[in-house]
């Protein structure tokens, strides 16, 4: 690393470093995805066969029913798709290349959805809605890492904050009957954790890894246990109500945008505003950047008067708190009722979500979204009736999620410090 | 201002690290703090800043105690301190490496850059210290983060400013750079307080002088009422001899040839770039150059530990370009690494089991796959005599050793095979002057044997000592080999990327 100033690198594409071979690797799956979308999807369906996009959604204005050919449809995006996998292969240009692959992966979506919506109606925006909904949780749990990472803490613990947080918040909203309470003890569950973890690792210098999977551990077996033994007897302990939506009024008539942006629940709210704030905080302010300092070079902040400790301890608290709001999305935020490890290692998800966004709130949304839209397009899929077996296609956003985070963030380079003990002398 | 510190004391369980110190600074000096790599110039600095607590004595600023729990305190007491090992945020800009802590703010917390970068800029015109405030740090060449440090204390105010070693990354024309700024600062009424183990530094910049040996202040002088030979003899203890002596090298057929060899590390980034170089039998090839600038790499890439992207290394003729780090120590490669505690030695194990890394598995210290402990013990025990290893026996974990008997080892496992090629980068690297000494001669002493060295090291002192031959690099290439006698200022100059005199 001391050659860092020697000369720079040629090959980072917007903060990423990527080799010619990765950028023929992706112009082929390019051309691959083509392949798929112009014969099998197009070609192999019957001309004068019709799809259907459904853009009536309440309470957006209508704008009817969009009826596409699919054959045409399928070989004209194929084509296109096939053009920039092409440009991508010859490797002359290596700037752009996310862009392009983005833009070829849309448009094979595009087709895709097509062909799904042959002889059918498929609702466009509704499979954007239910995107957002399932981003949600990731959301919140990227943004914790991102708070315990960027100050130099690892926090592999969030699946269990998220498990405390979907049992307690669902207990004490059914308990008290106001679901706000819920939401607030999924926080303070996170919080109480999330200072566990503090203690042990800043106080004993613990490994940060062992700590996090260790209180994983810990909340899958007591949630677990208290669902058998308390929550079953008592089904008024685990009610099921959930948070309503909430439309926000004039924006939320917008179509598409409104149903998808406009049109939801407290969860969803808060997760965007923290988004913001979280990424303002972090590089605009005079907080974030300490934080950041601490997180990079520990020692760095301890010679201009920072106390690196206190920074820690507070931002892996509030970390704690924003994984177990998010917890507690999963229960009063969406299905309501508690069920022994809902979460499906979504916390993990979340981590992998964060390393691909480059430890960046917004660069995390666009994987949690990303994993949102498998999510959402499986459950689709299987209303729609296509002809995949189910556990295949409830696999799908976890390999996806795997696909995209081994194949396309290259070398990512995480905060100088992070998970690194810090000792005054 | 004026510093005072009076029978400070410092320990580290049975270590005394500083013994009663007493030391001042006037307002308006720069004064000097010269003493061995141990001799605890950095502890009580450490002290002084409020690093760490010191265990009896006090500190006066103009006249008055004060104590400092933190670097907080001693900033807001208008101390400064200019750190050895940067204390830099690599991603931040220079700008908000300069504000970290003392951020000029608008309501609510955010960053005011637009101020940031103005007091910059004030500071910079003002001491002549040119800094592009939207520069990233790492992509700074290490002079300039030495000018983010000193603008960091200037911004907070300071007027004493400690300088830890700030020479040991410079050039000599960075050197020269740095020594107009100080007195500039000094100008300024600003005191300065200088800590290095160079003497010509020393001489050429202090207005008073503070020898430090083992803990305890030897005495105070003045540039004028000593010299190098003076010096010297405070800071060791005993008579000092400054010179290595050596006879004419006798360079016989050549034993390492690299040609063209071209290493890209994993970043893609161009590390070492068609070198060309030769080392002879019985010469000492050194490799002068300021650090970062691919010395490392070219030692690591002749043993090895990475592989060239093209070119050829050749050892005695036999291509060794793919050799694994084994095959290129049997083939005759003595290998001493930079930093003898990461790369040279396994700390906990004994120091009868270092000396065996190599070889560890074959006879006599291995039969039929089974060590013998007896064979490994007694030649620990041998090898212990021979290379003047103090230590209590060759069972005693080589962690406890200090950093000159570590450095022992390591020459001892090194030179304890048939060696064709000698490879010693940064050999004297935070030793005291006696252990020095020793690896000095027994560098020369194989060069004599017809052994090629090949030394890499960033003191030019040691380069022009013990060099035969000064090749030099830059940015991953070498500028030109040169005589030893070439002048000290030519080869600054040639460290600093100039092409080889005419």
């Amino acid at each position: 690393m001391s050659t860092a100033s020697l000369a720079a690198p040629a090959a980072i594409v917007e903060g990423r470093l990527v080799s010619v071979s990765r950028v023929r690797g992706l112009g082929a799956f390019l051309v691959l995805l083509a392949a798929v979308a112009a014969v099998p999807l197009g070609l192999g369906t019957r001309a004068g066969v019709q799809a259907a996009f459904d853009f009536a959604d309440p309470p957006a204005i209508d704008l009817g029913i969009l009826h596409m050919p699919v054959r045409a449809v399928c070989v004209a995006l194929g084509v296109v798709t096939a053009l920039l996998g092409a440009w991508l292969l010859a490797g002359r240009q290596r700037r752009g290349t996310y862009l392009v692959f983005t833009a070829g992966v849309l448009l094979f979506l595009w087709a895709f959805l097509t062909w799904v919506a042959r002889n059918n109606d498929l609702s466009f925006t509704q499979l954007l809605a239910e995107t957002m909904v399932s981003a949600t949780p990731l959301v919140y749990g990227s943004l914790s890492g991102v708070m315990c990472e960027r100050a130099g803490v690892v926090n592999i613990a969030i699946e269990g904050q998220f498990l405390a947080g979907a049992f307690l918040g669902a207990m004490i909203g059914s308990a008290t009957g106001v679901l706000w309470l819920g939401l607030v003890a999924g926080g303070l569950s996170g919080a109480v954790l999330g200072a566990l973890l503090a203690f042990l690792a800043l106080r004993y210098g613990a490994d940060q890894i062992i700590v996090g999977v260790v209180i994983v551990a810990f909340c899958t077996g007591l949630t677990n246990f208290l669902t058998e033994q308390v929550l079953s007897n008592h089904q008024n302990l685990n009610a099921g109500a959930t948070f309503g939506t909430w439309a926000i009024p004039g924006l939320a008539r917008i179509p598409v945008l409104g149903p998808v942006l406009f049109h939801q629940n407290v969860f969803f709210y808060l997760a965007a505003v923290l988004l913001v704030v979280i990424h303002v905080g972090l590089f605009r302010t005079r907080w974030g950047l300490r934080v950041r300092a601490v997180g990079e070079h520990p020692r760095a902040a301890a010679t201009v008067g920072i106390h690196v400790l206190r920074v820690r301890y507070r931002n892996v608290i509030l970390g704690g708190v924003i994984a177990g709001i998010g917890g507690a999305s999963f229960t009063v935020g969406s299905i309501g009722e508690f069920s022994a490890g809902m979460t499906a290692g979504l916390g993990y998800v979340a981590l992998a979500a964060m390393i691909f966004g480059r430890w960046r709130p917004f660069g995390a949304l666009s994987a949690a979204l990303l994993f949102g839209f498998a999510v959402s397009l499986q459950s689709f899929l299987a209303v729609l009736g296509v002809n995949i077996p189910s556990p295949f296609l409830s696999m799908a956003p976890y390999v996806i999620t795997i696909a995209v985070v081994a194949g396309l963030v290259g070398r990512v380079r995480p905060p100088g410090a992070d998970g690194v003990p810090y000792s005054p002398e | 201002m004026r510093l005072e510190l009076a029978g400070v004391t410092k320990r580290f369980g049975s270590l005394v690290a500083n013994d009663h110190v007493d030391l001042t600074v006037e307002a308006g000096e720069i004064h000097c703090l010269l003493g061995e790599n141990g001799a605890g110039k950095s502890t009580l600095m450490n002290v002084l800043f409020g690093l760490q607590r010191a265990d009896e004595g006090e500190i006066r600023v103009d006249g008055a105690p004060v104590r400092f729990a933190d670097p907080g305190d001693a900033i807001a007491h208008g101390i400064g301190m200019v750190h050895q090992h940067f204390m830099l945020v690599p991603v931040f800009t220079a700008a908000d490496n300069v504000v970290l802590g003392f951020e000029p703010t608008r309501s609510g917390g955010f960053l005011d850059r637009e101020k940031a970068r103005e007091d910059i800029r004030r500071l910079s015109s003002e001491f002549g210290l040119e800094v592009d405030p939207d520069a990233v740090v790492e992509d700074l060449p290490v002079g300039l983060q030495q000018r983010v440090e000193i603008l960091k204390a200037l911004h907070r105010d300071a007027n004493l400013l400690i300088l830890d070693e700030p020479t040991a990354v410079l050039t000599p024309q960075e050197t020269e750079s740095l020594f107009a700024i100080m007195r500039g600062l000094k100008e300024t009424g600003r005191s300065i307080l200088f800590i290095t183990h160079k003497l010509k530094e020393v001489l050429a910049v202090a207005d008073r002088i503070t020898v430090m040996r083992l803990g305890r202040v030897v005495g105070t002088t003045t540039p004028a009422g000593s010299g190098e030979h003076v010096l010297a003899s405070m800071m060791v203890g005993r008579d000092v001899e400054l010179v290595v002596h050596k006879d004419d090298a006798q360079p016989g057929s050549p034993v390492l040839q690299l040609e063209g060899l071209t290493v890209t590390d994993e970043r893609g980034v161009t590390v070492i770039d068609a070198v060309d170089l030769e080392v002879r039998a019985g010469e000492i090839v050194a490799l002068a150059g300021v650090q970062g600038n691919g010395q490392t790499e070219l030692a690591e890439a002749l043993l090895g530990l990475t592989q060239p992207s093209s070119g050829r290394i050749l050892l005695d003729g036999k291509d060794i370009t793919r050799a694994t780090p084994r095959e290129a120590l049997r083939a005759g490669i003595a290998y001493i690494p930079e930093d003898r505690q990461a790369e040279g030695l396994v700390l906990d194990m004994s120091i009868a089991d270092n000396l065996v890394l190599d070889v560890h598995d074959r006879p006599p210290f291995a039969h039929r796959g089974a060590r013998d402990l007896t064979a490994v013990r007694e030649s620990g025990e041998h090898k212990l005599q021979e290379f003047d290893i103090r230590a209590r026996s060759a069972e005693v974990p080589v962690g406890t050793l200090s950093g000159g008997n570590q450095q022992k080892v390591v020459v001892a496992r090194e030179l304890s095979r048939p060696v064709r090629l000698l490879v010693a980068s940064q050999p004297t690297r935070g030793l005291d002057v006696g252990s020095i000494e020793y690896v000095h001669r027994r560098i020369v002493e194989e060069r004599d044997k017809g052994v090629a060295v090949l030394l890499v090291s960033s003191e030019l002192d040691e380069i022009l000592a013990l060099g035969d031959r000064v090749a030099v690099m830059y940015r991953g290439a070498i500028v030109g080999v040169v005589p030893p006698t070439t002048g000290r200022d030519r080869i600054g100059l040639m460290m600093a990327g100039a092409g080889v005199p005419a």
